[in-house]
């Protein structure tokens, strides 16, 4: 395309066209993803969801997304008209960076870089201030004091997933994430590091469950609680972009679960069995990946319909108490692995 | 004892994931058992409510068309929202004894509560519950029932 006219637009019709991908990408994921918390969680219920709309209910998302593009954008009298309008923004761009990184097949990822984990940990950051600036700017009570505890939950939680992820980087020497999935070639990193992998992959879910306000760390968002939070004050498309950017995240703490613990888009080798693994190796990468991540939203899903909510001091308590101390025993424990030469 | 387990670090934490455990096998059980829910419309061939079920209220007949109500206005006196309208007659019998027995027993569905508190007034279990519960219709005058039907008598009871 460079000969027929000059680079920097070659480029930029790269870049509009992959932008245009990932919107599509992610528009669709979260229409996935609703259907099946829908489902999930009535099925947790022992009722049967959604299944009047369209044959099992499929098209009933489609209805909630028609609806929520037509409701009207309510204007605020006493907010602070830059920074409300700002919010949401800001928090689907945190959602689009962290997005872009994660490797969907071989070779199909949009961000690739040496230091990948590190990008996608201070992307994700993007999100808290997103948050705060809803809560702030919405000229509300409830709103702030969603948005206070959110960002102090959010702040808190970082940390767990840092160290959390850093055990794993002990374990690939590497950051990136192509790097990652390509090593996991003979066997997941679930499997290869044993002991302080598994400890690592629980407290990483516990803590991304956390980092989304989902599960039972929904309180800056409790519906019952401060009537929906940070998010009081938005109507129509603005608070249809913070849903979206919930599910999303969602989906994407359980796509980084499934490239750094479960192997990415790599087949399930079990090492020395030929046969099983070219009949394993015949189903195409994406599915492995997408296969993987949803069996990790389904965990989260499960956690977050079995346990009741907890309050703001229990939260911070799980995390700096808890959480934090195992991690960091956990690290020690990883490092002294990897020295000796413990692992698979 | 127990207690102060549960209280130190270590002891509290383990705790904690068994009973979290517990929790999660309790929802996935849940999960993949056969769900409740009756999908209505679709079902009605096969509907079948509990037996205490109060879905309109009937006298029934025999087949001889006899009931066993003897007009005592009991029901009409517990019903709390005046729904039951009892018409009776005074006849001779043939031993010349004066009786009332009942002419029209005149029941209003739509101001119905189903209480039962009429059920459980009558003395004799004339008229009682049935399973039946789409009674919607398009006009209010649809809905006062007569409930003895015509030419119908007192069951004699054999001594």
């Amino acid at each position: 395309m460079t000969s027929l006219m000059p680079e920097g637009l070659a480029i930029f019709i790269e870049c509009l066209v992959i932008g245009v991908c990932i919107i599509l990408m992610y528009a669709l994921l979260a229409i996935i993803l609703i259907y099946m918390e829908r489902k999930i969680c009535a099925f947790f219920q022992c009722r049967l969801g959604p299944n009047r709309v369209g044959k099992w209910g499929i098209l009933q998302v489609i209805g909630d997304v028609l609806k929520m593009l037509t409701k009207e954008i309510i204007e605020m009298k006493n907010v602070d008209r830059f920074l409300y309008n700002l919010a949401p923004f800001m928090v689907l761009i945190a959602s689009f960076l962290t997005f872009a990184c994660l490797p969907v097949n071989k070779g199909m990822e949009i961000l690739n870089f040496n230091v990948g984990v590190f990008f996608m940990l201070a992307a994700s950051s993007i999100g808290v201030v997103g948050i705060l600036l809803a809560g702030w700017s919405s000229n509300n009570k409830f709103s702030l004091i969603g948005a206070m505890r959110s960002g102090a939950q959010i702040i808190s939680y970082e940390l767990s997933i840092g160290l959390s992820i850093l055990t794993m980087i002990v374990l690939t020497g590497t950051m990136q994430f192509s790097e990652i999935v390509e090593q996991q070639a003979d066997g997941w990193f679930i499997f290869k590091g044993h002991i302080p992998a598994i400890i690592a992959f629980i407290v990483y879910l516990i803590a991304g469950n956390a980092e989304t306000n989902r599960g039972p760390f929904d309180l800056p968002e409790a519906e019952s609680e401060l009537t929906a939070g940070y998010h009081t004050e938005y109507s129509g498309m603005h608070f249809g972009f913070f849903y979206l950017a919930e599910y999303l995240n969602m989906f994407i703490v359980a796509g980084i679960a499934a490239t750094i613990f479960l192997g990415g888009w790599m087949p399930f080798h079990i090492v020395g069995l030929d046969g099983f693994n070219a009949i394993m190796d015949y189903i195409p990468g994406f599915i492995w990946f997408f296969g993987k991540a949803f069996f990790v939203v389904f965990l989260l899903m499960w956690i977050k319909w079995t346990f009741p909510r907890l309050r703001i001091d229990q939260i911070l308590s799980l995390e700096w108490k808890y959480l934090v101390p195992i991690s960091m025993i956990n690290l020690i424990l990883m490092v002294l692995i990897v020295a000796f030469k413990l692992h698979f | 004892m127990d207690q102060n387990k549960k209280d130190s670090y270590l002891g509290g934490l383990l705790n904690g994931i068994k009973t979290l455990l517990i929790g999660m096998k309790t929802t996935i059980t849940v999960f993949f058992r056969k769900k409740v829910t009756e999908q209505y419309p679709e079902n009605r061939a096969t509907l079948k409510m509990f037996d205490r079920f109060r879905g309109d209220l009937i006298m029934p007949h025999n087949e001889h068309n006899e009931h066993k109500c003897v007009a005592c206005g009991l029901c009409q006196m517990a019903c709390p929202n005046d729904t039951i309208h009892i018409t009776t007659e005074t006849i001779e019998t043939e031993d010349g004894k004066k009786k009332k027995i009942l002419s029209k027993y005149e029941y209003n569905l739509g101001s119905c509560i189903f209480c039962q508190l009429c059920v459980n007034a009558c003395p004799h279990d004339a008229i009682t519950f049935d399973q039946e519960f789409e009674h919607a219709v398009f006009d209010r005058s649809k809905l006062i029932l007569t409930l003895n039907h015509p030419g119908s008598k007192l069951m004699v009871k054999e001594k």
